[in-house]
């Protein structure tokens, strides 16, 4: 105790000093650097304690592998459990050419065994021989890492406690005088953190790994109980052991400080493009495609994913509930030919059960996919698939991870989500929709013994979208988005639609019919009228003849009279013919009439 | 550390068969522990097996790799090499009877 005691204050004087300053030794481990701020506390000791399989001795195998390989650091393990054979196998699954490692000597692997049967004590001892041995092994290749993988078969194999607890505490004091950055591996007891409490040796960083089954999946997590001299997440953090190693998912990494981009991307439908201002989504931003089975979502997730390839982007295509080739088929019956694109390497699709594994080993499993392929569209087909494999908070923590993931990269993404029959915007998509940019909704119509779709944009975030629906067909030349009818009588759609449609182009015939008719009419009145006219016009021209042929022939008499009378005159005497002239002319008039 | 010198000798045991006790002691440089089990088991292998042993020291701190071909763990140990099977004992040997079960000496008288 006494020397635990000093080298405690030791390290207390230690850590007012700057975190900045405390050296680290990077992993290499996926989200591990990204948790510990940059890897595990450099020239010292380690603890990393769980349960069995957990995965404790492939993480201390990838801290050196990936030393060796990426830092240029070479490594030391020291096993106690698995000769160097099964380590050698057990770390080939993983990818880790450790034989490799080990020929090139990047890596020197020393098998202890220990096994109480075999020997005998008496008298006092030392672990000097473990010294010498690790102390060999250093020197030999200039480790710079160390593991001890379980160096707790120790306590086992040796019967007298007290030479081995005091041994263990030399030993941590001597490698941390060797300079190097080692992971002891420890299993987890009933109540300490390690079934012989190797936490009290080990007092800078200590690592926690689980492995827990709930609801028949299994999750691996992870948590830094301790990390002396610098920042850490505290939070248990989901791993996965994939093909290439651990990858530990840090949730709470998520920051919201994303790079946005102006940039619109069309969505293959023209449409939809103009009814999300004429311009269709935002690059880098999350979609949401909710509808009921058999509305399109697929349809459309398609169409943006050609869309994008005709754009020369890549486009990774997940696919939780058909197979590719099934897509590919399916789609080709609409008009839509998506093998040119796999072959041009643009498209890409990853099909699996959502049965397959757990909800993280998915996320793991998209998020290598996704950093192998680097699209510049995701696609998720449906997302709800997954949902059935976590519970309600593991799902929204793991899109909000996986949205986040995306969003950093700039890469948008579409997720489809299959909603149960009934009222669509009921479902459980309220607690995912508010992580989405653009929701657009797919929703049937059902009426006058016929299925008809529609589709409307819910929201679009920062831009202007259509409040209307549409009704969209699928024919094999693709998808055609046309205007739903939308009058007193409701939605219209599909033959209700084009019913109402020849209604009033039948009553715009007759409205048309009615007004030549009365225009016929009217030309056939004015007709008349005008023929009328004539007749009266004509009448009173034979009148005014009439009447002129009269005038005249009165001019002529009241002539013919006058010249009678001057002759008579004349005849009775010339002095009278003034006279009679102005009286004659006078009785002329009244005799006449 | 292995030398071929004709130290056999035939062991006249009606019960043992003749063979030369091959035994190696770990040591870690010249310290009293180092001293005490050399003593001891020096004294050990001339009441029990005079004339049948053969000892050799290894010093790990000159040849630090010999450690591993043996499984050296504890300093010091002793292993025997032969008869077989390989038996090992670690520690100082002050408990002699737990010695003589280690290198299973104990039937042998």
């Amino acid at each position: 105790m006494m020397k635990s005691c000093s080298r405690m204050k030791k390290n207390g004087t230690k850590s007012p000093s700057p975190t900045a300053l405390l050296p680290k030794s990077p992993t290499g481990i996926q989200g591990l650097d990204e948790i510990t701020g940059g890897g595990l506390p450099r020239g010292r000791p380690t603890l990393v304690c769980g349960g069995a399989g957990c995965g404790k001795t492939l993480l201390a195998a990838e801290f050196l592998v990936r030393g060796a390989v990426e830092f240029g650091e070479p490594g030391v393990l020291m096993a106690f459990e698995e000769t160097e054979a099964e380590l050698k196998a057990n770390v080939a699954s993983l990818g880790f050419d450790l034989a490799g490692l080990v020929r090139r000597k990047k890596i020197v692997v020393d098998y202890v065994h220990i096994d109480p049967g075999e020997f005998q004590e008496s008298g006092d001892y030392d672990l000097e021989g473990l010294f010498v041995r690790l102390g060999h092994a250093i020197d030999s290749v200039k480790a710079k890492r160390v593991v001890l993988d379980t160096l707790e078969a120790l306590f086992a194999g040796l019967r007298n406690e007290a030479i081995v607890r005091a041994e263990l505490r030399r030993l941590f004091r001597w490698l941390k005088d060797k300079g190097v950055t080692a992971i002891i591996t420890a299993e987890r007891g009933r109540e300490n953190l390690t079934r012989h409490g190797l936490e009290e040796y080990v007092s800078d960083c200590v690592i926690l790994l689980d492995h827990r089954v709930n609801d028949q999946i299994a999750t691996r997590h992870l948590r830094v109980v301790k990390y002396r001299g610098a920042l850490h997440g505290t939070n248990e953090f989901p791993f996965l052991i994939g093909a290439e190693g651990l990858s530990v998912l840090p949730i709470t990494s998520l920051a919201l400080n994303h790079k946005v981009s102006t940039e619109r991307i069309a969505t293959g439908v023209s449409r939809l493009d103009a009814m999300l201002g004429g311009q269709g989504f935002f690059r880098g931003s999350s979609i949401l495609l909710t509808g009921t089975s058999g509305t399109g979502k697929t349809i459309i997730a398609a169409n943006f994913a050609q869309a994008a390839c005709r754009r020369g982007e890549r486009v990774l295509f997940f696919s939780f509930e058909e197979s590719p080739n099934q897509i590919i088929r399916n789609m080709h019956s609409i008009g839509l030919r998506l093998e040119p694109l796999i072959k041009r390497g643009l498209l890409q699709f990853h099909s699996a059960r959502p049965s397959l594994y757990g909800l993280e080993m998915h996320l793991a499993t998209m998020f290598r996919e996704i950093a192998t392929f680097k699209p510049s569209v995701v696609i998720i087909d449906p997302i709800t698939s997954l949902m059935d494999a976590g519970t309600d908070s593991e799902c929204k923590g793991m899109v909000t991870r996986l949205i986040d993931y995306l969003k950093a990269g700039q890469v948008t993404s579409l997720f489809t989500s299959l909603t149960q029959g009934g009222h669509a915007l009921a479902q459980s998509e309220s607690a995912m929709s508010s992580l989405m940019d653009a929701w657009i909704l797919l929703q049937d119509f059902e009426g006058n013994g016929e299925r008809n779709r529609v589709l409307y944009v819910l929201k679009a975030r920062g831009m202007k979208h259509s409040n209307q629906i549409r009704e969209f067909l699928i024919s094999d030349r693709g998808i055609d988005v046309v205007d739903a009818y939308i009058g007193p009588s409701g939605v219209l759609t599909g033959s209700a639609r084009a019913a109402q449609n020849s209604l009033e182009k039948a009553a715009l015939l007759a409205g048309q019919q009615e007004a030549a008719q009365l225009k016929r009419e009217v030309d056939r009145k004015r007709a008349a009228l005008e023929r009328q006219i004539g007749d009266l016009r004509s009448d009173y021209e034979g009148e005014a003849l009439e009447l002129r042929r009269i005038a005249e022939q009165v001019g002529t008499r009241t002539f013919v009279l006058g010249t009678e009378r001057a002759a008579s005159g004349r005849l009775r005497g010339a002095d009278a013919k003034v006279a009679a002239r102005s009286r004659g002319r006078a009785r002329n008039g009244n005799g006449h009439s | 550390m292995k030398t071929k010198t004709a130290k056999r000798r035939v062991s006249v045991s009606p019960r043992r068969p003749a063979t030369l006790w091959q035994l190696r002691l770990y040591v870690m440089d010249e310290t009293p522990k180092s001293q005490t089990a050399l003593a001891n088991l020096k004294e050990i292998c001339e009441s029990h097996l005079k004339g049948r042993y053969r000892i050799t020291v290894i010093d790990l701190l000159t040849h630090p790799q010999l450690a591993k071909g043996d499984q050296i763990l504890a300093i010091p140990t002793v292993v025997r090499r032969l008869p077989n099977p390989v038996r090992t004992i670690i520690g100082d040997l002050s408990d002699t009877a737990r010695v003589l079960v280690g290198l299973d000496l104990r039937a042998a008288d």
